[in-house]
């Protein structure tokens, strides 16, 4: 189990929290403009890297608020925390 | 007389507690310290198993977590556990326990054919067998696995408690050994908050019952001086009878307490086990090594040992495995047996060590004692007879190690030690992420980087030597403690004899004598998996041994192949013609030792405690009146409220009639409710719903279908206009949460720029629903301050009032199809409304009814329940819902709609079923056919969602998601049902009763 750092409550267990997956995946302005493909690409397509991954996660349990972390998804740890709309934190390149 | 292979003096039992027990029906005797293993060896019972496949008799191998055969059904009735290691369970007064294989007992087995035939069950035997033909493997594998004997479950509920702790720590020591308890002084002293966990009862590891002098002293006293050293420590805490049985993500490890089960009255009311979940900030590994096989021809039979389990056995325990021995060794480690068997009066025949060469000062210890060592040879055959090992053959080894050149002779003996090297416990490094690393030197495979804040030390970091153990143990934990800001202070290691060791020679797998070809190598004894399966599955084209596991069953036991793996991953390497590092391991997972259920559930059993139970106001009135109750979600929910004599079908049948004539009361207060707040509301709404929402005004209400991303029906409801920017949103009563947590995402996430609040307000309202055509009067005759004319108040509306002196927010929207009222009060009030309701529907004879009935009300007016209806695959254009779907704004989803497979027209469309004869009700679920078909598969077109009986309309309907439903109304489909009857039924429009919605406009 994760211990995931709150950027309002601090350090909690990864059960008080929900998973919301890659980060910065901005839904497009105007999706009617969009072709199949590109909506497709919106929809379900990921990264799934081997390393660094910015992601979303929510305190459900705690706060409920939505904020950002950088994990590395061979390992879990998680080397950095931001919220929505801020700027990620430069990659250090592991 | 009883214990006749107990020794007279020594030991760490306590001979003045003798305990009974019983095994297999046999009144016996032990000592307290013992464990049932020990005792069973007092009693001189060797054969105590029956193997996996072959049902060979086995004996006792091991002396702790290693334990492959000794596997037993511990305790009596609703306590019993099954597969407890004999070794690791102690002893106590009463004790019970069974061998879970052998029909009709160990010593006469009569599936012990399938050793004679056991040519004919290679590895694979079962796959390749019984999976022919397919649908046959459920039949074959009941009988298979009732032969292979794997013990019972409880055949009543679990009368224990079980607890859950959570902690946290600076350090923990994992294994208090010499490098555990070292390591934990280390951390104590330096003022860390520590905590100490060790498998066995007592503390001290390998140390415990040797004659080691340690630091001037007996090893015994130093373990009880270390430990008391470390009680003293406010911020220590010793756990004994605790595996640590899995290292998790970020210094997650669990630690399984075994608290009771050493007791033969345990206190009351304390638990059983307890789990610990700890998040240390820095963990110590000292968790030993295991003794290895060595791999030969029949090393199965009973009395063929670990060598250390030998030398622990008479040492610790004071029993005796045999009273003549031969060991059979590749290093030096063994011949500390010798010495140890001599000393407690048993005879040592000779030492077997199939390396060359003359020179190790371990064999000249042993020559000087008078026992032969037989330098470059091995064991090439294993006689044994009714109890075990009686004579083995010994023959000289070919300089390559792959033959057998001369017969040397045969030696009789009762026990057998044997030793082929030690493997690190690496299984928490490797579950914490670490990647275990072979060295070729040491022959085994040592732990690797460390991906957590972990370090291995002594033993189970490939360290033997007990001096520099210690030694290495300080350090350890001095770097541990640096890393969490604390400074360690210095600590003495006492001294301790060393000695020099001749290197090992690794020998996977021993030639065997050519006179006896036969006899089977065991890798795995608990899976009964030998060196040909490994060697067939490399021929058939295995390569990885995450394969080779799966086919050959290598340490897919209950041990997880704790003695087996390492010697079968080599095998497998030398019949690749690779090297051990090439192969690698199979993957450690959780948990080291098998973990019973109570313990993984804790307190979470049960009614009560296991979920959380939501009980609306008025659930006293409902359960004093007779409600059968239906779980949705959480909540507990009246499902129909049968009168004397009636059943669920008569019950239903009556309350839909009685609202459709009258007036139903239905308690509603568990759909989801979420407050929309702020200036931004209506914009949200217009986001997430299909429809529009910006032109509803202020007292009406409008129901909304909201879509994922991927334009699937996710959550419907009615949301109404309270105020200009204050909207009251229902949801489903299985999706409210998460809804809110769909709307709180794209605020957070997407839309910051929206200014709107969400409140769950479900629990804050009470909802008691009037529906029928008499709800009206009803309403009325309640009512202040309320104009409840279908002018003032019209469909799709609501006002606020008093409803019986209550105030009360009422909203005349329907799920029904009749003229229906949902009257909410605070929450507090419900059960006092829902009451005076009930008075004042005395006249006219309202009726409660219960989710059965809401139902079926529902679907005979089409209405589709998400979850229900829809599965997640399910557009709004699918139910039919164009009307809804708003063509000018976006909405989320509305993209996906458009896409080529959610356009295609021949997708599952929701349609009205009614069958040829109205009587037949079809099951919910069933698939639908278009006729007879000769061609296998049947097509199948789609499948039946709601199904039930009308008794207003005295004709069995059913909604159904049919391929391309929509243009075959009028047409016909076949259900094809278990009991083989085919079913016809006619497609129809899914409205069946008010298509034009007169009566709950009215």
């Amino acid at each position: 189990m994760l211990q995931i750092e709150c950027p309002w409550c601090g350090a909690c267990d990864q059960s008080e929290f929900s998973y919301g997956g890659e980060a910065h995946i901005a839904r497009p302005k105007t999706p009617a403009d969009l072709s199949d493909q590109e909506w497709g690409d919106y929809l379900f397509n990921r990264e799934n890297p081997k390393g660094w991954h910015r992601e979303q996660w929510c305190h459900t349990a705690g706060c409920r608020r939505w904020f950002n972390a950088v994990r590395d998804t061979v390992t879990s740890r998680i080397k950095a925390y931001y919220q929505m709309g801020a700027v990620p934190p430069e990659e250090d390149g592991r | 007389m009883s214990q006749r292979w107990r020794l007279a003096t020594g030991g760490c039992i306590n001979r003045s507690r003798p305990l009974r027990f019983v095994f297999n029906g046999r009144v016996l005797t032990g000592y307290e310290g013992d464990t049932l293993a020990s005792a069973l060896i007092a009693n001189g019972i060797r054969t105590v198993a029956r193997s996996f496949k072959y049902h060979r008799p086995r004996g006792i191998v091991g002396v702790g977590a290693e334990e492959p055969n000794a596997i037993f059904q511990v305790g009596e009735g609703r306590k019993t556990v099954p597969g407890l290691r004999a070794t690791q369970v102690e002893l106590y007064e009463g004790l019970t326990a069974y061998s879970v294989n052998g029909w009709p007992s160990v010593e006469f087995d009569i599936y012990a054919i399938n050793d004679l035939i056991g040519g004919l069950l290679p590895a694979g035997f079962y796959y390749k067998t019984f999976m022919w033909p397919r649908s046959f493997w459920k039949r074959y594998e009941h009988r298979i696995r009732q032969m292979a004997g794997l013990g019972r479950a409880p055949d009543a509920s679990d009368p224990d408690t079980y607890d859950k702790r959570n902690i946290h720590c600076d350090v923990l020591v994992v294994g208090a050994g010499p490098s555990g308890l070292m390591a934990a002084l280390t951390a104590a002293r330096s003022g860390a908050r520590v905590i100490v966990a060790d498998e066995q009862s007592e503390f001290g590891g390998g140390l415990l019952g040797t004659g080691i002098e340690i630091g001037g002293m007996e090893a015994g006293k130093w373990v009880q001086k270390m430990v008391e050293a470390l009680e003293k420590w406010p911020e220590v805490m010793m756990l004994s009878r605790s595996t640590v049985t899995g290292y998790h993500d970020h210094n997650f490890l669990v630690i399984n307490e075994r608290r009771t089960d050493h007791l033969s009255n345990p206190v009351p009311l304390m638990s059983r086990e307890r789990m610990w979940r700890v998040r240390a900030k820095q963990v110590v590994l000292a968790t030993g090594a295991i003794e290895r096989p060595l791999v030969f021809a029949d090393n199965d039979r009973p009395g063929v040992m670990l060598a250390s389990a030998v030398s622990v056995y008479m040492q610790r325990y004071a029993v005796l495995p045999g009273r003549s021995l031969v060991i059979f060794t590749n290093n030096d480690s063994a011949y500390r047996v010798v010495h140890d068997a001599i000393n407690a009066g048993a005879v040592v025949k000779g030492v077997v060590d199939l390396r060359e060469g003359a020179a190790s000062e371990a064999a000249d210890a042993a020559r000087r004692v008078g026992v032969p060592v037989y330098r470059g040879h091995v064991v090439t055959a294993v006689k044994s007879g009714f109890g075990g090992v009686n004579r083995i053959n010994i023959g000289r080894l070919s300089a390559d190690g792959r033959s057998v050149v001369a017969h040397k002779g045969s030696i009789e003996c009762d026990v057998l030690a044997m030793s082929g090297g030690w493997n690190p416990t690496v299984h928490l490094h490797a579950q914490s992420g670490g990647r275990p690393v072979f060295d070729e030197a040491k022959a085994c495979f040592l732990p690797g980087f460390s991906v957590q804040a972990e370090r291995s030390t002594g033993a189970c970091a490939g360290e033997f030597d007990l001096s520099l153990c210690l030694v290495g143990a300080v350090e350890a934990a001095s770097e541990a403690l640096r890393q969490v800001g604390i400074d360690p202070v210095t600590v003495d290691t006492p001294g301790t004899a060393q000695h020099t060791e001749a290197p090992l020679r690794a020998l996977w797998s021993i030639p065997g004598d050519r006179a006896m070809p036969r006899g089977k190598k065991f890798v795995d004894y608990q899976n009964d998996t030998t060196e040909a399966d490994i060697r067939l599955a490399a021929r058939e084209g295995y390569r990885s041994i995450e394969h080779v596991k799966r086919y050959t069953a290598l340490g897919f036991g209950t041990d997880q192949g704790k003695l087996g793996n390492v010697n079968g991953m080599a095998i497998l390497a030398d019949a690749l013609g690779q090297s051990p590092s090439a192969i690698g391991t199979t993957t450690y997972r959780p948990n080291y030792t098998p973990v019973t259920f109570g313990a993984i559930a804790g307190r979470a059993v049960g009614e009560v405690l296991f979920d959380p139970i939501r009980r609306t106001p008025m659930h006293e009135w409902h359960v004093e009146n007779g409600a059968a109750f239906e779980d949705v979600g959480q909540w507990k929910r009246p499902w129909y409220y049968p009168l004397p004599g009636e059943d669920r079908e008569k019950a239903v049948s009556r309350e839909c009639l009685a609202t459709r004539h009258s007036v139903g009361i239905l308690d509603a207060s568990t759909l989801g409710k979420i407050e929309i707040t702020g200036r931004d509301a209506a914009e949200l709404l217009d986001r997430i719903y299909t429809n529009a929402w910006k032109s509803l005004s202020v007292g009406r209400c409008r129901y909304g279908l909201m879509l994922g991303e991927d334009g699937m029906v996710m959550d419907d409801g009615v949301t109404s206009r309270l105020s200009e920017h204050r909207y009251l949103m229902t949801t489903t009563t299985g999706g409210a949460a998460h809804v809110l947590n769909w709307l709180e995402r794209w605020l957070q996430t997407e839309w910051p720029e929206l200014k709107v609040f969400l409140t769950s307000v479900t629990d804050r309202w009470a909802v008691t629903s009037i529906a029928g055509p008499k709800s009206r009067e009803l309403l009325e005759s309640l009512s202040e301050g309320i104009d409840c004319s279908p002018e003032a108040m019209p469909f799709m509306s609501f006002c606020e009032g008093r409803v019986a002196g209550i105030a009360a927010r009422v909203f005349r929207i329907s799920f029904s199809g009749e003229v229906a009222y949902e009257i909410n009060v605070s929450a507090d009030q419900g059960l006092l409304l829902w009451r005076a309701v009930m008075e004042a529907g005395k006249p006219f004879g309202i009726t409660p009814y219960g989710t059965d009935a809401m139902h079926v009300l529902r679907a005979e007016k089409g209405y589709v329940i998400v979850g229900q209806d829809t599965d997640g695959s399910v557009t709004p254009i699918d139910l039919g819902m164009d009307w809804i779907v708003s063509k000018k704004k976006d909405f989320i989803g509305k993209r996906s709609l458009f896409r080529a497979d959610t356009a295609r027209d021949n997708r599952k469309q929701l349609v009205g079923l009614k069958t040829e004869d109205s009587t037949v009700v079809l099951p919910e679920g069933a698939q639908l056919v278009n006729g007879f078909s000769s061609s296998r598969p049947v097509p199948m077109v789609g499948h039946v969602t709601s199904s039930y009986f009308s008794a207003t309309l005295e004709h069995s309907i059913a909604l159904a998601l049919i391929k391309g439903g929509r243009a075959r109304l009028g047409g016909s489909v076949y259900a094809p049902l278990l009991d083989g009857r085919l079913i016809k039924a006619t497609i129809t429009e899914p409205v069946f009763y008010d298509s034009d919605n007169v009566r709950q406009r009215g």
